[in-house]
């Protein structure tokens, strides 16, 4: 049967590998292709790539990158970060990437999403969604009319968790699945960076509302973390950034751990 | 099939042997930058091109495919490419179809309406959807991701294209058809998503996989280096 996915997250900046990975046998902690490798042996089923680059000079880069790691490490590559056309998307397709995710983009103009699945096939669209939970005692200096209706429960953010919209995340990923998404990346504002589990909650909510894949992100802090967003939050895949980064578990442990919970892994 | 020894560390080419001409067909439907990539790793040369001329003096040729199948034969067609892709299949020399690229080398499809190129009898159906996998998740089509393959080890699956790939390996799909030989003794491969799906066809030269070599990982890249080497046999 289709086993779920053990998914990595690097951050590139200007063609570099940021925050991270400060650990193991790695010439290099830098260089894409060389954290492509190294993930590729301990059995990442797929890597996701997101350009951080914040000056659109250096965002041509991205391509160079997505080129060199698709030349040296042949298992699914998704691009995200910055893209705003179907142009962009084609320029990452063509350097050899196998889908390429959309987010702030796609919440000004929808129809792009629309646009580039006609252009290239669903399987190529992702739409990376920053999600938060409404009615959070933590953080109620919302502006008024930037609030989503008062059912929803969680509110859409974009620019990197930067900007609330005025949209239910729930009714968008259900928008942008009729749209032509093939996947969506669900990242908890909530629960990212305090590794105390995946918002299951938020995760099984989308899984029960769309027909596509949902990798969850956010939150992961130990192997139960995993095992949970898998089976509560009905996920197809996980992803994890730092942890792996800085060594805290390897994917390998994460895989070893879903398949003795009876949880279908790929070998390596 | 007497297959040259693998005595060179992984994907390395021995110098002593010939390099076989390996022509990726470009359709312009197709991942090709991929495919041509993964052969370079595994130290093929391979042409990518459109001309008809190129293929007649290949030794060896793959026939990639993303997309769907009418648009596939619709540029092969276009590109006048369908009549020498099925004299070189007659030729004996090795034709790999991927993916796309092997739907259109049956007779038909359920996706399409153009007639496929016919080498391998029998069509190509949509995969029914709407079963759940034993975690209670709806199984969802297009079949996306990483699943376990079952070669037929008695048969086809024995093949030398299958050579150092463990019984069970996971490959990368991606599709929403699947392939219905008329002999069932043509598959050489299967994996189960809610039906037993066809993962690869072996027919005399003619091979073919569902998954993506070029995108599973090592175990993808050791069929590519099995394929030039059948390539290298064969042209002698």
């Amino acid at each position: 049967m289709l086993t779920r996915r053990v998914i990595p997250c690097l951050d590139v900046d200007a063609g570099r590998v940021v925050k991270g990975v400060s650990f193991v046998n790695i010439r290099d902690a830098g260089d894409p292709a060389e954290l492509a490798r190294f993930y590729n042996e301990e059995g990442a089923d797929e890597l996701v790539f997101l350009d951080i680059t914040a000056s659109s000079d250096a965002r041509n880069t991205m391509v160079d990158v997505v080129q060199k790691v698709s030349s040296e490490v042949f298992i699914p590559l998704t691009v995200g970060g910055g893209i705003r056309s179907v142009d962009d998307m084609r320029k990452m397709l063509e350097a050899g990437a196998d889908k390429v995710s959309v987010n702030s983009a796609a919440v000004l103009d929808p129809k792009l999403i629309e646009a580039c699945a006609n252009e290239f096939g669903s399987q190529c669209v992702v739409v990376a969604m920053d999600v938060k939970r409404q009615f959070d005692t933590t953080n109620n200096n919302i502006e008024v009319s930037q609030k989503v209706s008062k059912n929803a429960r969680w509110q859409l953010y974009t620019h990197g968790g930067r900007r609330p919209t005025t949209r239910d995340a729930i009714e968008w990923a259900e928008q942008v699945t009729e749209l032509g998404a093939g996947e969506l990346l669900v990242t908890s504002m909530d629960a990212d960076g305090q590794k105390t589990g995946y918002d299951n909650d938020l995760l099984s909510t989308i899984s029960g509302a769309v027909k596509i894949p949902v990798i969850a992100s956010g939150g992961a802090g130990k192997v139960e973390h995993f095992f949970d967003a898998l089976n509560e939050g009905k996920a197809d895949a996980v992803l994890a950034a730092s942890l792996f980064h800085f060594g805290e578990l390897k994917v390998s442990e994460v895989k070893a751990y879903l398949s003795e919970r009876g949880i279908p892994v790929r070998k390596v | 099939m007497n297959l040259n020894p693998i005595t060179m560390q992984r994907y390395e080419m021995n110098d002593n042997l010939s390099n076989p001409r390996i022509v990726v067909l470009n359709t312009r439907a197709a991942n090709v930058h991929s495919v041509e990539k993964a052969l370079r790793k595994v130290g093929a040369i391979p042409i990518v091109t459109s001309n008809s001329k190129e293929l007649e003096t290949a030794d060896a040729a793959v026939l990639p495919g993303v997309g769907t199948s009418d648009a596939v034969m619709k540029a092969l067609n276009t590109l006048g490419l369908s009549e020498p892709v099925k004299k070189f299949a007659k030729s004996g020399k090795p034709l790999l179809g991927v993916c796309v690229g092997l739907q259109v080398l049956f007779e038909s499809s359920e996706e399409g309406k153009l007639p496929g190129l016919g080498l391998i009898n029998g069509n190509v159906q949509l995969i029914p959807s709407g079963m759940t996998d034993k975690l209670g998740v709806a199984m969802k089509v297009p079949h996306i991701g990483w699943n376990q393959v079952m070669f037929n080890e008695q048969g086809t699956g024995n093949n030398p294209i299958f050579k150092g790939v463990p019984q069970g390996s996971h490959f990368y799909f991606v599709h929403s058809y699947r392939c219905v030989p008329e002999k069932s003794s043509e598959i050489a491969a299967t994996t189960q998503y809610g039906v037993e799906v066809c993962a690869a066809i072996v027919r005399e030269n003619i091979f073919g996989t569902q998954f993506h070599p070029e995108k599973s990982g090592d175990i993808g890249l050791q069929i590519y280096k099995n394929f030039i080497d059948i390539a290298r046999t064969s042209e002698k």
